[in-house]
């Protein structure tokens, strides 16, 4: 039953995937803007101009994945185990830097919440390790890169007795 | 009166100490419920027989212990009628019974040379005592009313555990039940201040003195779990970035990895023969139960079911396991019996119940409850199902009982830190015990030492 509430997680995942082409237009109409205000800034002495650097579609998607990339933590709902639609993108971009380096391995760490008893913690933070490696399998990743180690509440981010802390807690890491 | 009077040396010469590698700190206790319900008691300071200063006050042990066990409350020093005092033969009897205290103990040392001292006690049962007094109308030939003495020749070093020693007999005398101030806890302390071995197995007396730290790491290290005879430690540590079952003697400091499986390593349990181990595995795909068959390194898988099962403790008959398992939708406790292999729940009450474990005499479990989001250490009495919570506290957690049945130990979280608190098992008496080294967890309380 759990199984399938993951699979609805990755139904909900695929539109999201299908905006990030639009979202990298609007990127580069903001960059082109930033250099219309340098110019405008008044300066003594000659003016040098030049050329912007034309990337091709596949270099822009690179150096956005190498931007998402730099975020490795995906968080989890209450004692469940279902990846958010919004870790869409993240994960895509993992998964596509570990299919082009299959020598690439990473660890992907569970975690828990303090909330409930320290082995069931264990269990639940397997759970949402697995959750993220069959994700990342389904996009093109080798089960052999990857290595699912559950923590469940042993190293906390944060001990506070508030929900925010309880949720900062509640996570997956992905570690190169 | 000799007759009360055994000496013990024949007990004492078996104590093995643990090299202590950290500083004693006593584990402070705050107790925060439960002395009104105390039973008045004495402990008179025993009188030192020799020159120059007592080695310590094996009273202040007495006092502390009986005062720990939440079942009595002994009179303030500045309540005593008496306060120098050696033996029953000089007690008031009629001052004593006026304090309203049910029973007083009283003892000496002295120095019988060569480092050691005779250690004499008595327990002096007032309500007895007044009823002599009123019968015979005068000092009476009958000591009926002492109802414990013992005497032992001892060096200073043995004075706080023969301290221990008199409370247990004390703590029987008048309950009934055998006394479990010879026992001690491991825990697993985190400390940011440790430098990078921040995670620590430590051991202590079951009052928090005579600390050692068995295993420095710096990863994590999870669920030490007793040996039955008290000399072995099995727990799970991540010192090699993942989970494996270790076991650790605690005299020789040999260490041997049990298990180190893909997946979940975890929850290791001694049986009561100490034969086997049962433990929690992922490593055919889901969170199961295994019983390991300890000499033969022989594993039994005991559950099957794709929800996770997991923290797995022995009845006292060894012939049964309970375990927490989401198999209804939520964690609840599942018995299995383990040769007809049938499964039958045992929690219905409140939204989760899980980690739990037999009390000594098998009749009830404890475990954690959560009710309306709230996590707090429950009794469950096994005939009629019914639950009793026990505990107040934050995020309550890792409830061990002492080995007598009339404590829990247990895992809690105050002021946003992790740390350890105790409950009387008819949930009577409730103290915390701060400890000053960052965060406290995963108590285990020793078997019988």
């Amino acid at each position: 039953m759990k199984l399938n509430k993951v699979f609805k997680g990755l139904v909900f995942a695929i539109p999201a995937l299908a905006l990030t082409a639009c979202s990298s237009n609007a990127d580069m109409d903001s960059d082109s803007e930033m250099i219309d205000n340098q110019t405008g800034i008044e300066q003594q002495g000659p003016q040098v101009g030049g050329l912007e650097p034309v990337m091709t579609p596949e270099e822009m998607q690179r150096e956005k994945y190498a931007d998402l990339r730099k975020e490795h933590i995906l968080y989890f709902d209450f004692d469940r185990a279902e990846i958010r639609p919004e870790y869409a993108e993240l994960l895509e971009a993992h998964a596509a830097f570990l299919v082009e380096n299959p020598s690439t391995r990473i660890i992907v760490e569970g975690h828990t919440d303090e909330r409930g008893t320290p082995e069931y913690n264990i269990a639940l933070s397997e759970r949402r390790g697995k959750a993220v490696q069959r994700y990342l399998q389904s996009l093109g990743v080798l089960s052999s890169q990857m290595e699912v180690v559950p923590y469940g509440e042993e190293k906390l981010l944060d001990s506070a007795a508030t929900e925010a802390a309880h949720a900062k807690n509640r996570r997956a890491v992905l570690v190169y | 009166m000799m007759k009360y009077r055994k000496l013990l040396m024949a007990s004492l010469s078996g104590l093995m100490l643990l090299i202590s590698t950290s500083a004693q700190a006593t584990l402070e206790i705050v107790i925060t419920e439960g002395v009104n319900a105390a039973r008045p008691v004495a402990v008179v300071p025993f009188a030192w027989k020799g020159t120059g200063a007592m080695p310590s006050q094996i009273a202040d042990v007495v006092s502390s212990d009986l005062r720990r066990s939440g079942s009595f409350n002994p009179l303030a020093l500045n309540a005593l009628p008496q306060r120098s005092l050696d033996s029953e033969a000089g007690m008031d009897l009629a001052a004593w019974a006026a304090t309203g205290a049910e029973a007083v103990v009283v003892g000496s040392v002295t120095p019988v040379g060569n480092e050691r001292y005779e250690v004499r006690f008595e327990l002096v049962d007032l309500l007895r005592a007044q009823a002599a007094v009123e019968a015979n109308k005068g000092p009476s030939e009958n000591k009926d009313h002492i109802i414990e003495g013992r005497s032992a020749v001892i060096p200073a070093s043995q004075f706080r555990r023969f301290g221990h020693r008199i409370s247990d007999l004390v703590y029987e005398a008048l309950t009934g039940v055998k006394g479990a101030f010879l026992t001690k806890i491991a825990y697993v302390t985190v400390d940011e201040g440790a430098g990078e071995f921040k995670y620590q197995l430590r051991v202590a007396d079951y009052d928090g003195v005579n600390e050692s730290v068995l295993l420095r790491s710096r990863e994590p290290l999870m669920s030490p779990d007793w040996s039955p005879d008290g000399r072995k430690l099995a727990y799970v540590s991540f010192e090699s970035r993942r989970s494996e079952i270790y076991i650790q003697d605690l005299y020789t400091q040999q260490r041997e990895r049990i298990t180190d499986f893909a997946g979940i390593n975890g929850s290791p349990k001694w049986s009561p023969d100490g034969k086997k181990l049962a433990m929690t595995l992922s490593k055919d795909g889901n969170t199961e139960v295994y019983v390991m068959d300890l000499a033969t390194r022989k594993l039994d898988r005991i559950t099957n079911h794709y929800a996770i099962d997991t923290e797995p403790a022995w009845a006292p008959d060894g012939r049964s396991l309970v375990f927490t398992s989401e198999r209804g939708g939520w964690a609840q406790i599942y018995q299995i019996d383990l040769a007809s292999r049938k499964i039958t729940r045992l929690t219905y009450q409140g939204e989760w119940n899980l980690g739990g474990s037999f009390t000594p005499d098998g009749k009830s479990l404890v475990m954690v409850n959560r009710t309306n989001g709230r996590y707090n250490i429950a009794r469950m009495e096994l005939a009629t199902g019914h639950i009793d919570v026990l505990t107040e506290t934050y995020l309550d957690e890792s409830p061990s009982v002492a080995p007598n049945g009339s404590m829990i130990i247990y895992g809690t979280s105050h002021n946003g830190r992790q740390t350890l608190a105790a409950v009387s098992m008819d949930g009577r008496f409730k103290a915390r015990l701060p400890m000053p080294v960052g965060a406290v967890k995963a108590p285990a309380w020793s078997p019988f030492l």
